[in-house]
C-alpha cells in the first residue's frame, strides 16, 4: 500500500515535470485557428467540414429535440439558422432556431506536420543542424584531445607544483565567466576572430576543468601494471597513453564525448555573442532565439522548431543515459 | 660494486625530471588555456577597469584612475539590477537546493518501485537545449493557451495571474523555467544519499526514531557535503543569471524592469554599448561579491558541513 502510494505521487511529480514536452509536442501540431480558440480540444484538431453542393460547411453540435446532433451549417442567421444533416444530405435544410454563435464546433483530429516544414524552410534548417553538429564535432574531438593528455599529466606524473596545480585547475569551476569574459572578447576582436568559430573552437583544445577531472578519476582506478610493463619493454609516456591507458579508459571517454557534444549543442551565449554579427555560421540554439524573436506570435511554429532542436541531444541522452549519470556523480561527487 | 651507488645518484634526479617534464608537456594544453583564457583576462579585466577601453575606440587608451568606479557608485541602474539579482537568488537559491534533494529522497525511498525508470525521466530535460527548454516553458506559463493557467482554472482559480509579465510573480516563473536544470542536483544528491551506510538507518530504525527525526539527524548531516557542494555551485551561477530574460524578452527588463539582472546590466554595457572598460568593472564587482559570499559560506561550513573522515 504504502509502496503504491510512494510509486503514484512519484508518477504525478514526473508526469508534470514532463507536460511541458507534451504540450510541445501537441502545440507544435496545431494550427494557428485552433490555438485562438479558447474552448478547442488539447490534442491537434481542425473543425469539422462537410461539403454540400460544393461548398464546405463548419459542422457543429446542434441540440435538437432534447439530443445533440452534429449538423453543418449552411446558412447563418441571428436567429435561426439552415442545416443539413451530413448523414442524409438528401433530405434537405433544417432549419434551427437560436443563436448559431452559441453553438461548438466539431473537431476532428487533425496534425498539421506541414509546421514542421515550414520551420524547416523558415529557418533554414539544414544549414543549422551543419553548423550544430560542425561545432559539437570539432569541440567534441577538442575537448578529448586535449582534456585526456591534461587528465593523463594529473594521474600518472609526478611533478613539482602538481597539488597546487590541480586546485587551481578545480577552482575556475567556480570562477564567473564574467571576470574573464570582456578582455577575452576583445582579444578575439583584435585577431578579427569575431564572426568566425574560432573562438568556439579553439578554447576547446585548452581543457576545461570538468572534464579533466572526470577523465583523471577513470584514469586513477586504472591499475599501473601494464605501464610499468610496457615502460619496462622500452614504450615512452606517449605511446604508453595510447595503447595501454586509453583502451582501458573508454567509459571515461564515452561520458566525456557524450557531455561535451550535447553540451556544445546546447551552448546559446557563446555562439550569441561571437557569431551574431555571422547568421550563416549560427548554431541552432542562436537560430532558436532569433526565431522566436520574430515569430512568437505563431506558437505552433515555435514549438515545432524547439522539437527540432532538442530531438537529437535526447536522443543521444537516451542512447547513452548511463555514462551521463556516471559522468555527473564522478564529478559532482567526488571532489 | 663502488661506482653503483654514485650511478644511481646521478640517474636518479634525471629520471625524476624526465617523467616532470613529460608531466608539464601533457599539461601543456591547460596551462595554455588557463593562462590565455583565465589568468591573463582576469587581470586584464582589473587592468581595463582604470582606463577607457572601449571596442571601436574613438578616442586613445589612458589611465583614468577611479573614473569608472567613481561612476559606478553613482550608477542606480547597477545597484538596482544588483537588487534583482540578489530578490531572484533569494527564492531561486533555496528551490534549487530543496527541490533536487526532495525529489532524490522520493526516488531513493525503499518503497518506490520502478527506481531507474525515474531516475531517466527526472534527468531527461537537462539535456534539452536551453534555449528550447525556455521556449516550451514560456508556452507552459502562458496566460491563456498555457497549461499552468489551465491547470489553476479547473482547480478553480477563476484570474490566474500573467506570470511572465507582472513585476509580482514572474520570479516564481523564472524559478519555474529553470526547474529543468535539476537533473544533475538529482542525480548529486541521489548518489550521496545512496552512500549513506544502510547500518545508521537500521540502528536508528531501532531506537524508533521515525521519518523526520531519521532526516534530520542522520540524512541531512551525512548530506551536507553535497549540500554544500550544491550551495557553493548554485550561488556562483544564480548571481549570473539572465539568460532567459536575454531568450524571452530580449532583455528589455520587463515587466517593469524587474528581470533587469546584474548580468543582463553587464551584458548591455559591454556587448550592447561595448563599454569595455566599464563593463570590466561591473564584472570586478561580480567577481569581488561572489568571492566574498563564497569565503563567508566556507567559513559556515566549519559549523554545519560534516566530514566523514575529520575527527
Amino acid at each position: 500500500m504504502r509502496s503504491f502510494i510512494i510509486t503514484f505521487f512519484a508518477i504525478a511529480i514526473v508526469a508534470a515535470f514532463l507536460s511541458p514536452l507534451v504540450r510541445a509536442a501537441t502545440m507544435s501540431v496545431k494550427n494557428s485557428g485552433q490555438i485562438s480558440q479558447t474552448k478547442a480540444p488539447l490534442y491537434p484538431a481542425d473543425p469539422e467540414t462537410f461539403i454540400y453542393h460544393g461548398h464546405a460547411y463548419d459542422v457543429y453540435n446542434v441540440p435538437v429535440d432534447g439530443a445533440t446532433r452534429e449538423l453543418a451549417l449552411v446558412t447563418k442567421g441571428r436567429t435561426e439558422s439552415e442545416f443539413v444533416d451530413p448523414a442524409h444530405p438528401d433530405a434537405g435544410l433544417i432549419t434551427w432556431e437560436g443563436s448559431w454563435r452559441t453553438l461548438e464546433p466539431v473537431w476532428v483530429f487533425a496534425p498539421q506536420w506541414g509546421n514542421f516544414l515550414e520551420v524547416w524552410d523558415l529557418i533554414n534548417y539544414p544549414r543549422l543542424l551543419f553548423n550544430t553538429i560542425a561545432l559539437a564535432t570539432i569541440g567534441t574531438i577538442g575537448t578529448l584531445l586535449s582534456c585526456t593528455l591534461v587528465a593523463y599529466a594529473f594521474a600518472r606524473f609526478r611533478f613539482p607544483a602538481k597539488g597546487f596545480l590541480f586546485t587551481l585547475l578545480i577552482a575556475t569551476i567556480f570562477l564567473p565567466a564574467a571576470v574573464t569574459l570582456i578582455p577575452t572578447y576583445t582579444i578575439f576582436y583584435k585577431l578579427g576572430w569575431i564572426g568566425t568559430w574560432l573562438p568556439l573552437l579553439v578554447p576547446a583544445f585548452l581543457a576545461n576543468a570538468y572534464d579533466v577531472f572526470l577523465l583523471r578519476q577513470y584514469l586513477l582506478t586504472i591499475p599501473h601494471d601494464l605501464d610499468e610493463a610496457a615502460q619496462i619493454d622500452g614504450a615512452g609516456p606517449f605511446r604508453i597513453l595510447v595503447s595501454v591507458v586509453l583502451p582501458q579508459a573508454w567509459p571515461g571517454i564515452i561520458a566525456v564525448g557524450v557531455f561535451s557534444f550535447v553540451y556544445s549543442w546546447n551552448d546559446y551565449f557563446s555562439p550569441l555573442i561571437y557569431l551574431s554579427t555571422a547568421p550563416d555560421l549560427q548554431p541552432i540554439s542562436v537560430g532558436l532565439a532569433a526565431f522566436h524573436s520574430i515569430h512568437y506570435r505563431s506558437p505552433a511554429l515555435i514549438q515545432a522548431g524547439t522539437l527540432m532542436t532538442l530531438v537529437i541531444p535526447v536522443l543521444i541522452f537516451i542512447v547513452f543515459q548511463r555514462f551521463f549519470t556516471r559522468g555527473i556523480v564522478i564529478s559532482g561527487v567526488e571532489k | 660494486m663502488s661506482a653503483l651507488p654514485s650511478i644511481r645518484r646521478l640517474r636518479q634526479p634525471s629520471l625524476a625530471r624526465r617523467e616532470a617534464l613529460w608531466g608539464y608537456v601533457f599539461l601543456s594544453p591547460w596551462i595554455v588555456g588557463f593562462l590565455a583564457l583565465t589568468l591573463i583576462p582576469m587581470a586584464a579585466t582589473l587592468v581595463f577597469t582604470f582606463t577607457n577601453i572601449d571596442l571601436a575606440q574613438n578616442e586613445p587608451v589612458r589611465f583614468v584612475g577611479l573614473d569608472n568606479y567613481a561612476r559606478l557608485l553613482a550608477d542606480g541602474d547597477a545597484w538596482r539590477s544588483l537588487l534583482v539579482t540578489f530578490k531572484y537568488a533569494a527564492l531561486s537559491l533555496p528551490v534549487g537546493l530543496i527541490i533536487p534533494f526532495g525529489i532524490a529522497l522520493l526516488i531513493n525511498s525503499r518503497y518506490i518501485r520502478g527506481r531507474a525508470a525515474f531516475r531517466v525521466l527526472f534527468f531527461l530535460p537537462y539535456v534539452v537545449p536551453f534555449v528550447a527548454g525556455v521556449l516550451i516553458w514560456e508556452g507552459m506559463l502562458n496566460a491563456e493557451s498555457g497549461w499552468v493557467n489551465g491547470f489553476l482554472h479547473f482547480i478553480g482559480i477563476a484570474h490566474p495571474p500573467n506570470w511572465l509579465n507582472e513585476p509580482g510573480v514572474v520570479y516564481p516563473a523564472l524559478v519555474t523555467i529553470g526547474i529543468w536544470g535539476i537533473g544533475a542536483g538529482i542525480i548529486i544528491n541521489l548518489a550521496g544519499l545512496q552512500g549513506i551506510p544502510t547500518e545508521l538507518y537500521d540502528a536508528a530504525n531501532i531506537d524508533g526514531a521515525g521519518w523526520w527525526k531519521t532526516l534530520r539527524h542522520i540524512t541531512l548531516p551525512l548530506m551536507s557535503p553535497v549540500i554544500f557542494y550544491t550551495l557553493i555551485l548554485g550561488m556562483v551561477e544564480v548571481l549570473q543569471y539572465f539568460l532567459v530574460p536575454l531568450v524571452i524578452n530580449n532583455g528589455t527588463g520587463d515587466p517593469g524592469g524587474s528581470t533587469l539582472f546584474f548580468n543582463l546590466y553587464l551584458y548591455k554595457v559591454f556587448f550592447t554599448y561595448q563599454d569595455m572598460s566599464y563593463g570590466a568593472t561591473l564584472a570586478w564587482l561580480l567577481f569581488a561579491i561572489t568571492l566574498a559570499i563564497s569565503l563567508l559560506l566556507f567559513w559556515s561550513a566549519r559549523r554545519w558541513v560534516y566530514y566523514a573522515g575529520e575527527r
